[in-house]
């Protein structure tokens, strides 16, 4: 009789869960911002975890999702970077390449049906050129002015798209941010109200530290919410 | 035998629930074969579900001047099969020193598509160009590698939408009377293409946003053009 024995698996469900992921893209640089949440199923498990991180001096990463697999991909692009530092000849790793390769990363794991359980948001400036790009669990690889993940493509991508100018100042991409994850905040019920905004610009890379958004529940529909019979849809 | 291996794939399946490694991302694919010329066009928008992740994606490859590649279908295989099949041609092109042909483009599409018959690229592919000869035929195939050689082609989500209208309009097929058979110019070929797709959109929730139209002639090699559909 043949004994089946399935092969050391990791994330087939995810855990510990982080939320939404936005990034925009402006003129003079990237905005990508998380919260601080880290859930564990719908349990607010870790309130002040950073989901952001440096990747290069200019470039950036935001992940959602399993957050096991997302220091994993932390760990793989410390190799990575490592290996470039110790080459010795000035050259490192554009945020294009980075973010192709986490595509081909997180490809390779779902073809193995092992996944790494992330959405990944990669930002970057050089040359005077701002990249911003995205990569799901499946590999899937795209650009684009503005992006967000998980509940945020639904509450956050309409309002993004709404805001985004190709003369936004990064200054200005932080406001916007703010804006998208206040309204996350008072719909998604794995959101936090204090987050963390990173930023790519001719200076480099600045994350900054974890603040508390203002928020207001004293809206008309907040204190007396309808009833499902009105004519109310939420 | 096959009970206990059964029994033992339940409890593995009661521990986990199975991820399920495809995705459908949408979009839809044409590409029409002239005298002289072929063009071949993709949507760019990626769909999910019910939401729009972005608008703008290429869906096409230029493998050389005249032989492009356009897909539907999941968005991560179309990437790694573009990606594979642009290394294989730009391989052969270096040790043979001569362009990749379009029916050889097709007989390695459609067996890198059945190599992975197993577990397959959830693709929708065409392909067109000009042969030999200098004459527009394009190719359609399943996800799986099955295809034939043809003058025009759907594939994607919008196929049972646009298809019929090309078999009528370009093959002059299902006519009412015998009309008397003439070919669509390059222009007119262009055209329709421009309102199949906006007609496709009307309907489809996964063909919007824009067409990359990629019209491949002997003279002028592959010129691109975008075309804006409705983004709603």
């Amino acid at each position: 009789m043949q004994l089946v024995v399935d092969p050391v698996r990791h994330t087939t469900s995810p855990l510990v869960t982080g939320g939404s992921v936005i990034g925009i893209k402006c003129s003079d640089g990237v905005v990508i911002a998380a919260d601080t949440l880290a859930s564990y199923g719908s349990l607010a498990r870790f309130q002040n975890f950073s989901r952001l991180l440096k990747v290069t001096d200019s470039c950036l990463l935001g992940g959602g999702g399993e957050i096991s697999d997302f220091q994993e991909i932390q760990r793989l692009l410390e190799n990575l970077t490592t290996q470039d530092f110790c080459f010795n000849d000035e050259h490192k790793k554009s945020p294009r390449s980075l973010h192709q390769y986490l595509g081909r990363v997180l490809y390779a794991q779902r073809s193995r049906l092992n996944p790494f359980w992330n959405s990944l948001i990669v930002g970057g400036y050089v040359q005077s050129q701002s990249f911003l790009g995205m990569v799901d669990l499946y590999g899937t690889t795209f650009e684009s002015e503005v992006l967000a993940s998980g509940f945020g493509v639904l509450l956050g991508l309409p309002l993004l798209r709404k805001a985004y100018r190709p003369d936004l100042t990064v200054q200005e991409g932080i406001k916007i941010v703010e804006e998208v994850y206040r309204v996350l905040f008072y719909r998604d019920a794995r959101s936090i109200n204090r987050i963390q905004v990173a930023t790519a610009t001719v200076d480099g890379v600045t994350i900054s530290e974890p603040y508390s958004l203002e928020t207001k529940w004293d809206f008309k529909g907040f204190v007396n919410p309808r009833s499902t019979y009105d004519e109310s849809t939420w | 035998m096959w009970k206990e291996s059964s029994v033992v794939a339940t409890m593995a399946s009661l521990q986990r629930p199975d991820f399920m490694p495809y995705q459908n991302n949408g979009g839809t694919v044409v590409a029409i074969g002239g005298e002289d010329y072929c063009i071949v066009s993709a949507t760019t928008r990626l769909g999910l579900g019910f939401a729009i992740p972005t608008r703008n994606v290429c869906r096409y490859s230029i493998l050389n001047n005249r032989v492009v590649l356009a897909t539907a279908g999941m968005f991560a295989d179309t990437a790694t099969l573009h990606k594979v099949i642009k290394a294989r041609v730009k391989i052969y092109e270096e040790q043979q020193d001569k362009p990749f042909g379009l029916h050889s483009a097709a007989q390695l599409l459609s067996n890198t598509l059945y190599y992975r018959r197993f577990f397959p690229y959830y693709t929708f592919n065409v392909l067109g160009g000009l042969d030999e000869d200098g004459q527009g035929f394009v190719y359609g195939f399943d996800a799986i590698g099955s295809g034939e050689k043809v003058k025009v082609v759907c594939n994607g989500t919008g196929q049972a939408l646009i298809q019929p209208i090309l078999d009528n309009q370009v093959e002059k097929k299902q006519q009412y009377e015998n009309k008397q058979i003439t070919k669509l110019s390059l222009q007119e070929a262009v055209d329709l293409i421009k309102d199949v797709f906006t007609s496709a959109g009307e309907r489809d929730i996964y063909t919007g946003d824009a067409i990359d139209i990629c019209i491949i002639t002997k003279e002028k090699g592959v010129l691109v053009e975008t075309f804006q559909l409705k983004q709603d």
